[in-house]
């Protein structure tokens, strides 16, 4: 380790509190108190910036192996970083599916040379993502990646049996299976959210029946097995009234919600412009209403950003030729913050909760997602609340640049991130971590 | 007018029913031994198709050359994109050529409006049919057709005429377009299909929605049957061509309750049998015929007056010089 051994925060208003000073040493929160000092310590005045535990995304795609020229493990990292992330969870739909401990084992180390952000593999719940013979979960959460969190996601677990089997198996290791809810019939070939604007425009609709009908029997599955059950990027009204009812009857139920589900509507597909083509689909004003209460009341656990980088010839033609996703790990702060803290709906701590501690447990992550106290790991991420600015993608680390918001004014920016005490961003810039662990 | 013609909803009242009469000014150019005007000379339209469509490529190639313009006819099939070019880098291929109008059938939804609104070509856009989305230049054909049949008068909308379209209207860019277009003109709109058939979503359309075709025929005043797919049954949209004929298809005695005046009209290409019966399409209440030819001065007027300007379609010196050309 090197000089930023110690260092000191001025005037941090940890989780929006008042502004106090916090003393990191050694990779951990030493000291937090009014006028601390210390002579060797490298000290940044925040100018009364929020301090939150380091964020942890349950959803992001990392595209290594197989997809490099969309994004790779290190620059997905790093775009995490700039986020104010300090773990992430990659995705299985890579070439090849991490459907195996060798799979996931290489990506796990890539992220630990790297150093930028903890990542911690997603297990397919099938073998390359089929839905029909289970992958060997067991030795993906016996390997030195220690998955915790199994999903096809990119495709729902759609076949019944195999659904209620994963969900039985996992419970031997405390595992969860993440469900990507989508019933494949009702979707064949669907291309944005059926509702008024699809009909409109003549594109095929995406029902929000769909995903309902999948929640409904996963959440009654994992009653009957006693098992739990994450759902993916949830994304309509009726999605949260059956997840609000499996809570109520004490169900061992938990879901995510997308930066862009809370922010962006199905009107915006009017452009044609790819940009706006995610899947699940963009959906209506009733639907981001919905999910802001929701996850504002608890019944949605947390916010996922299902970061999804594509090429830029992947969206630069026709909506029908167009891949869905959209990038997220440098823009979710802020879209919370515009959705859920300017309109009064969440504090800083309650976005702690949704963005860092609840994640953490929901994925058995050990080390993320914990109080800011003396004594915890200095995962941290330091925000510039008054900040407004415009999106620029020109400025993203990640590889890729298909964000919705470019041209956008959001609030919020990220100052600083640490990681276990290092810091992995400096005045809104990535700080050489390669090799340091 | 605007640049391009995407959609018929971007159409005001004024730029139909001038569409329309510059439309009935072509018309007239179509009964002389030559038919050719001088507007477009010098001009180059590439009839972009995406998709096969003989019946609307050679249409608009008619209506293009009927203005003097140079036309390229580019086919995907066989062509670079079929052997993976994108619709961008052949938008460029296309600008570098110069094209001044581009008319492109796309089976995308939205391709046209891409096309129109990336920044990839400078030329004007002219949607030929994208997808389940429109074809803008067929509800105007229609609205041409149902105003020499129902009203007769030029400068002339649609108000108060009453118009059933019949069919798959789910996957109908032929409705979407004459929705917009026949509402926008003043007409009654109803839409007539089995509940399978119709968009989640209609209800916000300006028209209305009927699942029984016979109690909605002896109030039209125009009845348009789009083709039905028979690959539709299998996948459920309905039970089987012989039902779906039954309940939805007009055949000569559903024509004889229409009013006396009351005109049928079909987009083509027929199902016979299925949607319509022989005896309704040959029998002289059916325009399909005249809707063709209908389409020719449409898509005229349509170049004309994206690519030619606003003036009166046929100035005085057009006129001369196409007396003397005689």
């Amino acid at each position: 380790m090197t000089e930023q051994n110690k260092t000191l925060l001025r005037g941090a208003r940890i989780l929006g509190g008042e502004p106090q000073d916090v003393l990191i040493e050694g990779g951990t929160v030493a000291e937090i108190g009014q006028g601390l000092r210390a002579a060797d310590a490298e000290v940044v005045e925040t100018g009364g910036a929020v301090l939150l535990p380091g964020l942890v995304d349950l959803h992001t795609h990392l595209r290594e192996p197989g997809r490099e020229d969309s994004e790779t493990v290190l620059t997905g990292t790093r775009a995490a970083a700039k986020g104010g992330y300090t773990a992430v969870h990659a995705m299985a739909n890579t070439f090849p599916v991490a459907d195996t401990a060798g799979v996931v084992e290489q990506v796990w180390r890539l992220g630990k040379e790297y150093g930028y952000c903890d990542v911690r593999p997603v297990g397919a719940v099938t073998v390359g993502l089929e839905g029909k013979q289970l992958a060997e979960l067991g030795a993906m959460h016996d390997s030195a990646a220690e998955v915790r969190v199994f999903s096809d996601d990119g495709k729902c677990v759609d076949d019944a049996v195999i659904m209620r089997r994963a969900l039985e198996y996992v419970k031997a290791f405390d595992g969860v299976v993440a469900q990507h809810a989508q019933e494949p019939r009702l979707t064949a070939g669907a291309q944005m959210n059926e509702g008024i604007v699809s009909a409109e425009l003549g594109l095929q609709g995406w029902p929000a029946v769909a995903e309902e009908s999948i929640i409904a029997r996963d959440v009654l599955l994992a009653a009957h097995v006693g098992s739990r059950v994450h759902i993916c990027h949830l994304s309509t009204a009726g999605s949260v009234e059956i997840v609000r009812w499996a809570k109520s009857k004490g169900w061992n139920v938990t879901a995510e919600v997308t930066p862009h589900h809370l922010l962006l509507t199905d009107e915006l597909v009017r452009s044609y412009n790819p940009v706006y083509k995610v899947n699940p689909p963009l959906r209506t004003e009733a639907d981001v209403m919905a999910l802001r209460e929701a996850l504002a009341d608890g019944t949605i656990d947390c916010v996922a950003t299902d970061h999804a980088p594509h090429p830029h010839e992947d969206k630069d033609c026709e909506w029908g030729a167009a891949a869905m996703g959209m990038v997220g790990l440098e823009t979710a702060l802020s879209v919370v913050q515009h959705t859920m803290v300017d309109t009064g709906l969440l504090d800083w701590a309650q976005v702690a909760d949704r963005m860092s501690f609840r994640p953490a447990a929901i994925g058995r992550l050990e080390g993320h997602g914990r109080p800011v106290s003396p004594g915890e790991p200095a995962n941290l991420v330091l925000l510039d609340a008054d900040y407004r600015g415009q999106v620029d993608p020109a400025g993203f680390a990640s590889r890729s640049a298909n964000t919705p918001y470019q041209g956008r004014e959001l609030p919020g920016r990220v100052t600083h991130t640490w990681l276990r005490g290092r810091p992995t961003v400096v005045d809104s810039k990535l700080v050489g971590a390669a090799g340091a662990v | 007018m605007k640049r391009h013609l995407i959609s018929a909803a971007d159409l005001t009242r004024d730029d139909a029913v001038l569409i329309l009469d510059t439309a009935e000014e072509m018309a007239r150019f179509a009964d002389r031994p030559i038919k050719k005007l001088p507007t477009l000379r010098g001009r180059t339209i590439v009839n972009l198709f995406f998709e096969d469509s003989t019946r609307t490529r050679i249409s608009f190639e008619a209506a293009a050359k009927r203005l003097s313009a140079d036309v390229i006819n580019f086919s995907a099939k066989g062509s670079s994109v079929s052997k993976g070019e994108s619709l961008k880098d052949t938008a460029l291929t296309l600008e570098a050529m110069g094209a001044d109008g581009v008319v492109i059938r796309h089976g995308d939804s939205g391709a046209p409006h891409r096309l129109a609104t990336s920044g990839w070509i400078g030329g004007s856009v002219i949607n030929a049919g994208d997808g389940t989305h429109e074809h803008p230049t067929q509800a105007l054909l229609d609205a041409f057709t149902m105003r020499r049949r129902l009203v007769g008068e030029e400068g002339a909308a649609l108000d108060g005429k009453r118009i059933t379209i019949v069919g798959d209207i789910l996957h109908s860019r032929v409705a979407r377009s004459n929705v917009h277009l026949l509402s926008t003109l003043g007409a009654h709109v109803t839409l007539v299909a089995p509940p399978t058939l119709l968009p989640i979503g209609v209800d916000s359309w300006p028209c209305e929605v009927s699942y029984d075709l016979d109690a909605v025929l002896t109030k039209s005043d125009a009845v348009m049957m789009l083709r039905v797919q028979r690959e539709r049954m299998n996948a459920a949209f309905f039970p089987t061509e012989r039902e779906y004929a039954r309940r939805y298809g007009l055949d000569g005695e559903r024509m004889a309750r229409m009013p006396e005046d009351a005109i049928v009209m079909h987009p083509g290409p027929m199902n016979r049998g299925m949607e319509i019966t022989a005896e309704v399409a040959d029998s002289p209440r059916c325009t399909a015929v005249e809707q063709v030819a209908n389409g020719v001065s449409i898509r005229m007027a349509v170049m004309y007056l994206l690519l030619g300007g606003s003036e009166p379609a046929l100035s005085r010196d057009d006129t001369a010089r196409t007396e003397e050309n005689n």
